[in-house]
């Protein structure tokens, strides 16, 4: 298969507001339930060791008209979980048979409210992750909150969940975690042959296909692009961060590229790669989940950095890692975590001499001029003045 | 004699008050001397504040959040949020934050005038705000304090799990209180904190009853403006103190004699007149122009007879009290009861029991345009508390510390139409019409 049609299948799944695939998984067999998440992070093992299909609800985009979601939020509010809430009025997420509003923000926090308060048919769950990071305390609150979604899942499957059921999934995890890296590495080794609107639809298909053909449709993907012969353009490396929620539109990652930007490391749907190493297939699977999630996992600003010296270390690291010589900060407007942590990150990378530069954005941001000027003067400022 | 004067003059004090206001002033002056008096400073949130612990090891203690709304009420924060806003610091984010980083640009001189020492530990107690935990990156970042981190998990489901109570106890047994003995040179004597918690049940016994007084008709006190003096020595440095217990004993006794002579609330501007609309408020209120708010519910004899910003540093009107028999859990308990780490059906109960229970006439929303964690949800809860009580809601939205976001006509000119509406429902003559006739 073709990059082309590889990414035009990635497309059509991204353009299904109507969440068409989902519906035909479930409609595969009786009995079959879906759980949707939001951003950050939620442990997708378990899910899938339950038998269910997780599926990532991150908003509605630039192409769903929020007609219901703009009645619950005030203005100064940011717009995914509006469109969330118009996904769920206009019946497109009927098909879920719960969802999880990770522990993000105070927004995503209170959705999970709303959304009890509005659909209190559905299993909701607010679910929380330890800000400590010891074994014995976080790791031991953590593991237990994850002992009581697995029995909620069992009664909402009806049938038991085992420790190698656990296994197995976490192992077919794994695997999609290294396809994951694998396409981040091949992307930052050859960046003109991987277009990161590309790779971005390529790991959006994540957050509705089955595991098993994701990992296998990144796989193909990236034999796809190693063989075709794109051409190599003068465009700067750089690092896009703070997308890590709401989504920005398609478009605006395009008009990065266009405006001479390589981008070589993001933070999009950090679900995908946020335990940074495989997660052992031995021993107790929430306890390795647990501890995965402790000592292995990813920063954003969602989470708590306890040494004040490795404040914005991470994306320092990951320009060096990736060669980048620059760093994108997008935040979407209003969003409390990306905005709060921008100025201390700035800082990071003001220390080690890292240019960067700034926007907002929304889910349904139309004018991309105004984007492409920016970050076309940030490519030529770096490629003439940091040298 | 200046308009200036005449307007000092008619402002009614009672003894509550002035001891409420000297005894935050103090807190003030204590925070500026303690370089000087050999004492260490710890700062931390109103949500989920340890006073009662941090005074085991004699710290003195700093809330950003009083620094910022004391700033706010003494109309300092416009210009410390744009020196923010000059630093980087988003448009889009918590006003508190910003005038508390503008302060500390411009010197970290606090509302008094007094200078604001360095803190030597930051509290980080995560309860019921995200925020909270940028706010201390930010301020650790600046004055590199060492910063201990308390998380408490929100009730997602409306309940406090043996989970959650036990995670949090054991970072209070295990880090906290050896970091705090640590960095204070003092060392832990769980009866002195069993002391201390004894006075903040007294204190809290007497808080609830005068919140609760206004189930009278008509209610001696404002629920809303008036407990923002009553709650501020229980919600920062005097939880636990002998001070917060008399305090609150000769408040109590001052609100049993307005009951006892059948009086309404007390306002800046001398006794309320006549009581004619009883409201719950829910969120915190605009700071910058706190008076003119107020003054926008008195003149129109609307009393507040609960909010939930009351609460918001501590719920104690449903049994819970500080147990000195078991310390550490009841510290706990506190943190994880805070109202902002009650889920949003739960807030919709709370609301909708303050309505019947307080014989209020509808429900009114402050939203605070810069704290996601009070408005996010908020529309939804006014549906809800309508439907559920047939009581009839409103919706304004200020701002706490910005005062580009205080509109004073656009605040006046919803109200009043409120106004109109309950007398609709109820099927009397508006105020204005009243007076006409």
């Amino acid at each position: 298969m073709s990059t082309a049609e590889i990414v035009a299948r990635c497309q059509a799944l991204f353009d299904d507001l109507d969440f068409t695939s989902v519906r035909a998984w479930k409609d595969a067999e009786p009995g079959r339930k879906v759980i949707g998440y939001l951003p950050v992070y939620v442990p997708r093992e378990i899910i899938h060791a339950a038998g269910m299909l997780p599926v990532g609800i991150l908003g509605g985009g630039d192409q769903l008209e929020v007609i219901h979601g703009d009645a619950y939020y005030q203005s100064y509010i940011c717009r995914i979980p509006r469109s969330t809430i118009e996904l769920g009025v206009t019946g497109r997420l009927a098909a879920l048979d719960g969802m999880l509003f990770p522990s993000i923000c105070d927004v995503i926090r209170n959705l999970s409210g709303i959304w009890k308060l509005m659909f209190g048919d559905k299993y909701a769950r607010y679910f929380d992750v330890p800000q400590n990071y010891e074994d014995e305390i976080g790791g031991k609150f953590y593991a237990h909150e994850l002992g009581e979604f697995r029995r909620d899942l069992e009664r909402l499957a009806g049938r038991a969940i085992t420790d190698d059921d656990l296994r197995r999934s976490i192992e077919v995890y794994n695997e999609n975690r290294r396809a994951v890296a694998d396409l981040y590495d091949f992307r930052a080794d050859e960046p003109w042959k991987a277009a990161s609107s590309e790779v971005y639809l390529v790991l959006r298909a994540g957050m509705v296909l089955p595991v098993e053909e994701h990992t296998r449709l990144i796989r193909d993907y990236i034999e796809a692009a190693r063989t075709e012969d794109r051409p190599l353009r003068d465009n700067c490396r750089v690092v896009v961060t703070g997308v890590f929620c709401e989504q920005p539109p398609l478009g605006l990652i395009k008009s990065i590229e266009m405006a001479g930007c390589y981008i070589v490391d993001d933070d999009f749907m950090l679900v995908t790669r946020w335990l940074l190493d495989d997660v052992p297939t031995e021993g107790d699977p929430l306890d390795n989940l647990a501890r995965a999630f402790l000592h292995h996992s990813n920063e954003t600003a969602a989470k708590y950095q306890p040494d004040a010296k490795r404040k914005g270390a991470y994306l320092v690291e990951s320009v060096r890692r990736n060669r980048a010589e620059g760093v994108i900060f997008a935040a979407p407007s209003f969003c409390d975590p990306a905005l709060l942590d921008r100025p201390m990150l700035q800082h990071a990378l003001a220390d080690h001499n890292i240019p960067y530069t700034a926007f907002k954005y929304a889910e349904n941001s139309g004018q991309m001029q105004p984007i492409r000027e920016q970050a076309g003067t940030f490519a030529d400022s770096i490629k003439l003045w940091s040298a | 004699m200046t308009s200036k004067q005449a307007t000092a003059r008619t402002v009614q004090k009672e003894e509550s008050m002035l001891r409420q206001k000297a005894m935050i002033a103090d807190n003030f002056t204590r925070l500026s001397r303690a370089k000087e008096e050999g004492r260490k400073v710890a700062s931390t949130f109103v949500p989920g504040n340890l006073n009662e612990l941090l005074m085991c090891f004699d710290f003195a203690r700093n809330f950003p959040e009083i620094n910022s709304l004391q700033l706010g009420m003494r109309k300092k924060t416009g210009r410390l949020i744009m020196e923010a806003e000059r630093a980087g610091h988003s448009e889009d984010v918590c006003t508190y934050v910003k005038s508390d980083l503008g302060m500390m640009a411009q010197g970290n001189i606090g509302p008094t005038g007094e200078p604001l020492p360095k803190p030597d530990v930051l509290l980080l107690s995560y309860t019921g705000c995200f925020t909270f935990m940028k706010w201390f990156e930010l301020v650790r970042e600046q004055y590199g304090s060492e910063t201990i981190m308390l998380h408490v998990p929100y009730q997602g489901d409306g309940v406090i799990t043996e989970n959650m109570r036990d995670y949090v106890v054991t970072q209070l047994k295990d880090e906290v209180i050896p970091a705090l003995e640590r960095i204070s040179g003092v060392k832990f004597d769980i009866d002195r904190l069993r002391e201390y918690m004894r006075e903040s049940a007294k204190a809290e016994e007497d808080l609830v009853w005068v919140l609760q007084s206004a189930k009278n008709k008509p209610s001696p006190i404002d629920a809303y403006f008036g407990a923002v003096y009553y709650v501020g020595p229980i919600f920062s440095a005097f939880r636990g103190t002998p001070e917060a217990t008399d305090y609150y004993r000769v408040l109590r006794g001052e609100i049993e004699e307005r009951l006892r002579l059948g009086l309404g609330p007390i306002t800046p501007e001398g006794e309320m007149g006549e009581e004619r609309y009883r409201l719950v408020v829910e969120g915190p209120p605009n700071w910058t122009s706190f008076r003119d708010f107020w003054k926008m519910f008195y003149s129109e004899g609307a009393v507040v007879v609960a909010s939930t910003y009351a609460k918001v540093g501590g719920v104690y009107d449903f049994g819970f009290r500080h147990d000195p028999d078991h310390p550490i859990e009841s510290l706990a308990e506190y943190c994880l009861g805070c109202y902002t780490n009650l889920n949003l059906p739960t807030r919709a109960d709370m609301l909708a029991r303050y309505i019947e229970d307080y014989e209020a006439d509808g429900l009114l929303i402050n939203s605070i345009k810069s704290c996601n964690s009070f408005g996010a949800g908020q529309l939804l809860l006014l549906r809800e508390v309508e439907g559920r009580t047939g009581k009839p809601g409103a919706f304004i939205e200020t701002d706490l510390v910005d005062p580009r976001y205080f509109s004073a006509a656009n605040v006046k000119n919803r109200l009043e139409s409120y106004f109109q509406m309950i007398d609709q429902k109820k099927g009397r003559a508006t105020a204005t019409e009243g007076a006409a006739a």
